[in-house]
């Protein structure tokens, strides 16, 4: 009798099986997967793109970094405010050049290297002399975004280095000198891009070696799986065939030891798909929570957390687009037309609030006395009349599958404000393009675009931060050319008084919405959301919520 | 035999260059480029220009398209522009994802597909057939993402059973050697591993499985019934033997060969609904990791996956017609 195939072909299966059993060596530690209670799944939209974040610019990448790092001085647990970090504190010599750093002791890296004043030089020279494809603008975005450019700049769009140089005084005093002064220093130091990494880890995995050719960049070990910092966590694991990255509690961390032993952070790009993995019990956390979804979260006991508003979401216009829209009565009867009222009412998270300015009032240098453009139809009509533009057609550009923190949902936001526009007699023609990098491209270079939408989230709080990297000099977006104001910027910016700083930034809100490049529409607060059993995080309006507080009610 | 397989896959290289330069030339057409995605709305004009510089995308196509052959030729296929590592590396870390979720979803359409398509065709007319036939249209019909949302939202996100994202709790720290995680699981023994993982599979792949399973019913159906009406079962029936040996021996075997060619060709068209099936599920595979590639315009890692995939598509169907040659004496592999 012979055996029939099915079962013939069961028994292989089950014999291979049995052969490749055991025949490799399991690394597990039994302490990982044991209680679920001291281990956070967060779900997050992106992987992140590089653990070294000297190169990153990326949220993903910066929000690992944030927790495996520090740096010197640091935002304050739920603000922007500059407050103790690595360092204690921070001086400026009578030039406002040179900042004197006072160090604490007793910090150790990951590794066991002493953090002193002589790894901050190392850090600092690091970055300074960066050489070949470390200057490329997409592998050290924020050095140059702060510094501008290096010791030697090796291609001549890169500006002169408003960094000049770092001496250790003693273990734990250092200098850090510039080349003038700038409004962006000590706060921009607080931008994980600035975080400070053990000397030893950075040598020993040849950390500033950023290989391959021009078109293939290749990071050096160190920032793919080696990145030794300071912070309550440290780096255990990148399991990519699984999109987790894992941290686990830094036992020997010179503060308030974190609470969880392990963080997870696991990529869901999909907004909904991450909602239905909390709701599963697959995570106990995300973040970029669509505004819809805030209610019915809270309503099932989640805990949700609204960050308080660090953005700007502002209708831009563009002056060499159409002719018509050079003429600043153009420009009012547009910002007259808007509603700006109702789209917050209906179409942005609770808690946001209509722009008066291009930056939050959370920002040194806001100013609640410049010209407003309340919406007032007839008054726009007017002004189109004035300017001999009644019959005005515009191309309104949209962005489409994109939500960012400034602006949840961009179609609904374009149906609203093309119909206001409709409503005073002005033809849109509306064209909507893919975020990236479709719409991006369109709209901030060349000149075939009139209207667009856009919008920035602080990097820390500093006025040349929003309205500086807007409109401090000519760009394609705007479609201006205006050195008076492109002066008034360069003198806020290198004014060392921090008193007369803030009354200068004033002076230039009040004169941007004088000339109205765009017109300001929102700051809409942005969400994050945990389990029902978790608690001690506190929201941060620079996305720098400090997991090592977080931990399970029991 | 030996002579076929060399000519087939010496027909490969003209397909693959043919295939490599439409590709380039499409994706350099699409407006945009990899600068802007990587610089997100922090870019401006000059930055995005020096970028373009760096990668080489300033130079005309044609000599771009040199160097991508040239380096081809050594088997290196570049960088990816937004992970900067390797599209080799990163098509090795996420293909057995794929394989596993495919696997297992040929498995389902397999399994349950050829029984129920031999059933139906047996109780032609019956309440069964009916179900069977109307039930395929649906599956047809259905779009894969419009499913996988559905069978998350009840299974996963309501009832709880099973996982509604990832290939496996990251939280059981589960060992990795080949990446293939049901695998791994058995050689290391971590057996609530791979259960873990295997539980992961379950509603990806049966929303994956649902266009091959109702093109595998209808086709078996309409095979098995052409066979039944065949000379010679009607003289196997008349020999006196008996229905199961007349159903295994002469129905099955000689209506398989048309199933089997479609299985072929149904397993490279997984691909297209693993993309958005991996996506909903967020499930790390190449589908996913093409879908983010494609809004990233992260050429490389298209070119690159694409190629692998065709080279892949190739092989399987290759491996198709030499099984027929198992199943029918009569077709001769020369």
């Amino acid at each position: 009798m012979r055996a029939s195939r099915p079962k013939v072909a069961l028994a292989a299966v089950a014999v291979a099986a049995l052969a490749v059993a055991g025949c490799a060596e399991s690394d597990r530690d039994d302490s990982s997967g044991g209680s679920k209670k001291d281990t956070l799944v967060f779900g997050v939209a992106g992987d992140p793109k590089v653990l070294d974040p000297s190169f990153a610019s990326d949220g993903e990448s910066l929000r690992v970094a944030r927790q495996v790092f520090e740096t010197l001085v640091r935002p304050e647990e739920g603000g922007t405010k500059v407050t103790p970090g690595l360092a204690e504190t921070w001086t400026p010599d009578a030039a406002g050049t040179t900042w004197t750093f006072k160090l604490r002791s007793g910090v150790k890296f990951h590794d066991g290297t002493e953090f002193n004043a002589e790894a901050v030089c190392k850090n600092f020279d690091r970055w300074y002399n960066a050489k070949g494809l470390m200057q490329s603008p997409d592998v050290t975005p924020y050095w140059q975004d702060v510094m501008g450019g290096f010791a030697k700049n090796e291609s001549a769009d890169l500006p002169p280095s408003l960094f000049k140089s770092c001496t250790a005084k003693d273990a734990t005093t250092v200098d850090l000198a510039f080349t003038r002064v700038s409004s962006k220093i000590p706060a921009a130091l607080m931008l994980p891009s600035f975080s400070m990494h053990s000397p030893t880890a950075l040598e020993k995995y040849d950390a500033s070696n950023v290989g391959g050719t021009a078109e293939d960049i290749k990071y050096p070990a160190y920032a793919t799986a080696h990145p030794t910092g300071t912070g309550p966590f440290k780096f255990k694991s990148w399991d990519v065939a699984n999109k987790t990255l894992t941290i686990e509690r830094n036992e020997d961390y010179a503060g308030t030891k974190a609470k969880l032993k392990t963080l997870i952070y696991k990529t869901i790009s999909d907004e909904n798909a991450r909602k239905q993995a909390l709701r599963s019990g697959d995570i106990q956390g995300y973040d970029l929570v669509g505004p819809a979804d805030v209610e019915p979260l809270k309503g099932e006991g989640f805990n949700v957390l609204t960050r308080p508003a660090f953005n700007i979401l502002y209708l831009g216009i563009n002056q060499k687009g159409n002719p018509k829209l050079a003429d600043v009565k153009v420009r009012q009867a547009i910002a007259h037309a808007l509603n700006r009222q109702a789209l917050v009412d209906s179409k942005l998270p609770p808690g946001a609030k209509v722009a008066d300015n291009f930056m939050p009032d959370t920002v040194e240098g806001w100013n609640g006395d410049v010209t407003k453009y309340n919406y007032d139809p007839a008054k726009a009509k007017a002004l189109l009349a004035e300017a001999g533009a009644t019959n005005l057609t515009l191309r309104f550009h949209y962005p489409t599958e994109v939500t960012r923190p400034y602006m949840p949902n961009p179609k609904d936001i374009f149906e609203l404000l093309s119909a206001d526009l409709k409503a005073v007699g002005i033809n849109v023609q509306a064209i909507p393009l893919k975020w990236s990098p479709d719409y991006l491209n369109a709209t901030t270079s060349g000149a075939k675009h009139d209207l667009h939408f856009l919008g920035w989230t602080g990097d820390y709080g500093d006025a040349y931060n929003f309205i500086g990297t807007m409109f401090d000099r000519k760009k394609d977006e705007w479609g201006f050319d205006n050195a008076a104001l492109f002066a008034q910027f360069q003198d806020a910016d290198t004014t060392a008084d921090a008193a007369a700083r803030t009354e200068k930034y004033k002076a230039l809100n009040k004169a941007i919405m004088d000339f109205l490049p765009g017109v300001p529409v929102s700051h809409s607060p942005p969400a994050i959301v945990f389990g029902k059993d978790v608690t001690g995080v506190k929201a941060s309006p620079l996305t720098d919520e400090r997991f090592s507080t977080a931990e399970f009610k029991s | 035999m030996f002579r076929f397989i060399v000519r087939r896959l010496l027909q490969l290289i003209p397909t693959l260059f043919g295939l490599s330069l439409l590709l380039f030339i499409w994706l350099r057409r699409l407006p945009g480029g990899p600068e802007t995605a990587i610089l997100g709305e922090r870019g401006t004009p000059e930055m995005r220009a020096q970028i373009r510089r760096n990668m080489g995308l300033d130079e005309p196509i044609l000599v771009q398209y040199g160097r991508f052959v040239r380096r081809l030729i050594r088997l290196d296929l570049g960088t990816s522009t937004s992970t900067k590592r390797t599209v080799v590396t990163e098509f090795v870390e996420r293909f057995p994802g794929t394989v596993e979720l495919s696997i297992t979803a040929m498995l389902i359409a397999i399994g349950v597909g050829i029984p129920l398509g031999y059933l139906a065709a047996r109780r032609r007319g019956r309440m069964l057939d009916h179900l069977s036939v109307g039930g395929s249209l649906i599956g047809i019909c259905i779009p894969v993402f419009f499913l996988a949302y559905v069978l998350k939202a009840i299974f996963a996100e309501n009832l709880g059973w099973f996982p509604a994202s990832g290939r496996q709790d990251p939280t059981l720290g589960a060992t990795r050697i080949t990446n293939f995680f049901v695998l791994d699981g058995i050689m290391t023994r971590e057996w609530d591993a791979a259960a873990d993982a295997l539980w992961h599979l379950v509603l990806p792949a049966v929303a994956l499985a649902s266009i091959p399973l109702a093109i595998i019913v209808r086709i078996t159906r309409a095979s098995v019934l052409e066979v039944l009406n065949e000379d010679f079962v009607r003289t196997a029936e008349a020999k006196g033997l008996t229905e199961s040996t007349v159903r295994r021996r002469h129905v099955l075997r000689n209506s398989m060969l048309p199933v089997v060619t479609s299985i072929g060709l149904l397993t490279g068209g997984l691909l297209s609904g693993a993309v958005l099936t991996e996506t909903v599920f967020a499930f790390s595979g190449i589908g996913a990791f093409i879908y983010e590639a494609i809004s990233q315009r992260d050429y490389p890692v298209l070119m690159g996956f694409i190629l692998i995939i065709a080279v892949v598509y190739v092989l399987v169907n290759l491996l198709v017609d030499l099984s027929y040659s198992l199943i029918d004496p009569r077709v001769r592999v020369r």
